[in-house]
């Protein structure tokens, strides 16, 4: 058997690596390669221009209004979804004190869990589309409901103050429900007699939920907490779909500015590469200090 | 990347004859990428059993695909791109960058040729006006679109002759009818509010009519203050009017193209801004007797340069021949097909759209809206006129003036605020020195 070890290990484990190697790390590599050139996407001709792409970008007003609202979602979306996540897992898994004895969900909590899981088995192209509909300002669902109660709902996508934030909004909406199952599951693995005692001693739901689940499930707020910063730094998908950016670039984001600087309203993809690099290097060093500012130790359950 | 190119092109040239202007290899393949849209692709295929009846040697290879420019990016690059490429669509390939980066094949030749079937006459002079303009880069003709398209502003003959309104001819006339057709609880306006673009066609528009042609020639060639004009400014504070006036539909800004002109077709309101690609857009949803029809923008006064009549036409469904296309000879000729009389006749039949050869529309039945931009057409005449700015800088029309469009509509800004802003953003790509520019004659 000793000698079938290695030749199994590299079977395993080169096709992956190739595949990684081709379609993840190479194109990343040409990228840090294109932005230094001038190249336009349609001829083999490039010309080096030395860090000329990072210097435009540096001075290009649109870049830096992208990612002032990339750092607003990094900030507020990570934050509220979590927030909202613990918020719903706690009341499913131990929300419940009608007079039982033991820690149980709200009723209806496997009702609830399905429906909080919808957004995720859908495709973030019909999130976009369906909540755009939702946000019409004439016929959408939203300024139906106002309608009723007298008040005369605003444009929402259409309306600079209010776009940014409608899409945040369906940015948490359609994570949200991820996390609660993610969160659920940590929960289960919580032993239930910490909780008995701590009913025992009379803590109310609130001092629960902070001082005994969330530092007991700590591990998986932090990883949450790096996919959820990832994610703020793209909505790309969400953003052009719903609003292209608009109205008046108040709704940009930097993948968008990307996008339509090599796809849709120029064709300068060495600039657009310029923009990805900076792009990466961001997500890397939030990662990075998402990871080292959430850092404790690690909690065992003997 | 990075082969070298080996000539190809001279390997599929045959003899240049009177029948042969461009010297087609009467055996050379020809590979031809349809953009799978609203025409369809039928149109294309009888137009290459056209060119085959011509050249029954050749062998056309036939594709169609919605994303022109995912599918063929890397064939430009490594130098095989197919010899006909119908750039069109949401995925079009920025023709300006295309064109700074000499990957198109000048089409000059093209109009030099004589017509396939209309006798003693040159491609060129079978052409209705401006299809040659549009295309043209510094000069150059690069870029051929066969299809003629129209912007005016669009209303229902229905309504209006339900309610008794008449189309006004001067702006005076246009505010008058938009209060009565808001007393009459309809709103006067909805646009793209989403694209707001849409509404700087008729701001430019009218801006010509008033100022004469120059107004779009310094727009087009970036000239400083373009935007600020005189006749930019009158035409600006003119259509502020709407704004102020609440004439434009409640929620307008948070609806995007089909969502806004649905609301026009349902009678919501009056008046759209929109091209002659309407009619087919909308079909699904316009209601039977609807009767749609183009008109021009009213006219700001008796000092206007352009009559009323004067209509912004222009050519889209752009078709191009890669500079490294392996039968350019085909590529022509096969735009030559596309452009004989019966080609065109064949591609207004098929599409319901008008061609961009004079005269292929007639004895052809068409629908309401392609009736009025017949008509609207004839009646502008040697009056017509364009602006090629979006071609030559995308960049600036979808995004900039699209954004300032956005916020004056909405009443967020004044006119000149408006302007300002367009010439911000016109200024921002006269400096970036990596845009190519270009000059229109």
């Amino acid at each position: 058997m000793r000698h079938g070890k290695y030749p199994l290990i590299v079977a395993f484990l080169v096709p992956p690596l190739l595949l990684y190697g081709v379609f993840v790390l190479s194109p990343y590599v040409q990228a840090f390669q294109i932005s230094t050139t001038d190249w336009g996407g349609y001829t083999a001709d490039a010309n080096y221009v030395g860090f000329d792409n990072f210097t435009r970008l540096f001075r290009d007003d649109y870049v830096w209004n992208a990612i002032q609202n990339n750092a607003i979602l990094l900030a507020v979306v990570p934050l509220v979804t979590i927030a909202l996540g613990l918020f719903f897992a706690t009341m499913l898994n131990m929300g419940g004190r009608g007079g039982k004895a033991g820690v149980t969900g709200v009723r209806g909590t496997a009702a609830y869990r399905l429906v909080y899981f919808f957004p995720q088995v859908l495709s973030v192209v019909i999130i976009a589309v369906v909540w755009r509909e939702v946000y019409h300002p004439n016929n959408g669902l939203l300024n139906g409901l106002l309608k009723p109660l007298g008040i005369d709902g605003p444009t929402w996508l259409g309306d600079p103050r209010y776009a940014f934030w409608c899409v945040l909004a369906v940015m948490v909406w359609s994570n949200v429900g991820f996390y609660v199952v993610l969160f659920g599951a940590a929960m289960q693995a919580i032993p239930r007699d910490i909780y008995e005692a701590v009913l025992l001693d009379g803590a109310s739901r609130f001092v629960t939920l902070v001082r005994i689940t969330i530092p007991l499930l700590w591990d998986t707020v932090q990883v949450a907490w790096i996919y959820l910063a990832i994610a703020a730094l793209d909505g790309f998908i969400l953003v052009q779909l719903m609003t292209d950016g608009g109205p008046n670039h108040s709704s940009d984001v930097i993948g968008l500015r990307m996008y339509n600087t090599a796809f849709a309203s120029d064709t300068r993809f060495g600039y657009a590469s310029a923009i990805g690099v900076v792009m990466f290097f961001l997500t890397l060093s939030v990662a990075v200090l998402a990871l080292r500012a959430s850092k404790r130790d690690r909690i065992e359950y003997s | 990347m990075g082969s070298d190119d080996s000539g190809d092109s001279t390997a599929a040239a045959g003899e240049k004859s009177e029948q042969n202007p461009f010297g087609v290899k009467e055996d050379a393949p020809l590979e031809v990428v349809i953009f799978n849209g609203g025409y369809g692709e039928d149109y294309a295929k009888a137009h290459e059993a056209m060119y085959n009846e011509k050249w029954p040697k050749a062998k056309i290879t036939h594709s169609a695909t919605q994303e022109i420019s995912k599918t063929l990016q890397p064939r430009f690059v490594d130098g095989s791109p197919p010899d006909v490429v119908n750039n069109s669509g949401a995925g079009q390939i920025d023709q300006g960058g295309l064109v700074s980066q000499g990957a198109l094949t000048d089409l000059t030749a093209l109009l030099d040729a004589p017509s396939l079937d209309v006798p003693g006459k040159k491609v060129r002079d079978t052409l209705l006006p401006g299809v040659v303009d549009v295309g043209s880069y510094d000069g150059k003709f690069y870029v051929l679109n066969i299809s003629y398209t129209t912007y005016g502003i669009w209303y229902s003959t229905k309504l209006f002759a339900d309610k008794g309104w008449t189309y006004p001819k001067t702006w005076d006339e246009h505010i008058a009818l938009c209060r009565t057709i808001k007393a009459a609880g309809t709103a006067p306006w909805t646009y793209a509010g989403k694209h707001p673009r849409y509404m700087s066609w008729p701001v430019i528009a009218t801006a010509i009519k008033f100022g004469g042609l120059d107004v779009a020639k310094n727009i087009d060639n970036l000239e400083p203050n373009a935007w600020k004009s005189d006749a930019m400014k009158a035409s600006a504070d003119a259509w502020y009017q709407i704004v102020k006036d609440g004439f434009i539909l409640p929620g307008t800004p948070g609806l995007d193209h089909v969502q806004s002109q649905t609301a026009w077709c349902q009678g919501k309101a009056a008046f759209i801004s929109c091209g002659s690609w309407l009619e087919n857009e909308q079909k699904a949803v316009t209601p039977a007797g609807f009767n749609m029809a183009v008109a021009p923008t009213p006219s700001l006064g008796a000092s206007d340069k352009l009559p009323f009549e004067a209509v912004r036409g222009t050519a889209s469904e752009p078709f191009i021949v890669p500079a490294k296309a392996k039968n350019v000879p085909g590529g022509l000729e096969y735009f030559r097909t596309m452009l004989s009389m019966k080609g065109a006749k064949d591609f207004t039949g098929k599409v319901s759209a008008l061609s961009v050869v004079a005269g292929s529309a007639d004895g052809a039945t068409l629908g309401p809206g392609l009736t009025s931009v017949v008509k609207a057409l004839e009646a502008s005449g040697t009056n017509g006129f364009n602006w090629v700015y979006q071609n030559y800088y995308r960049k600036l029309e979808r995004e900039l003036v699209d954004a300032a469009c956005g916020e004056f509509f909405s009443g967020r800004t004044t006119p000149a605020e408006f302007l300002e802003q367009c010439q911000k953003g016109a200024d921002s790509i006269a400096k970036d020195t990596s845009i190519k520019k270009y000059k229109r004659a």
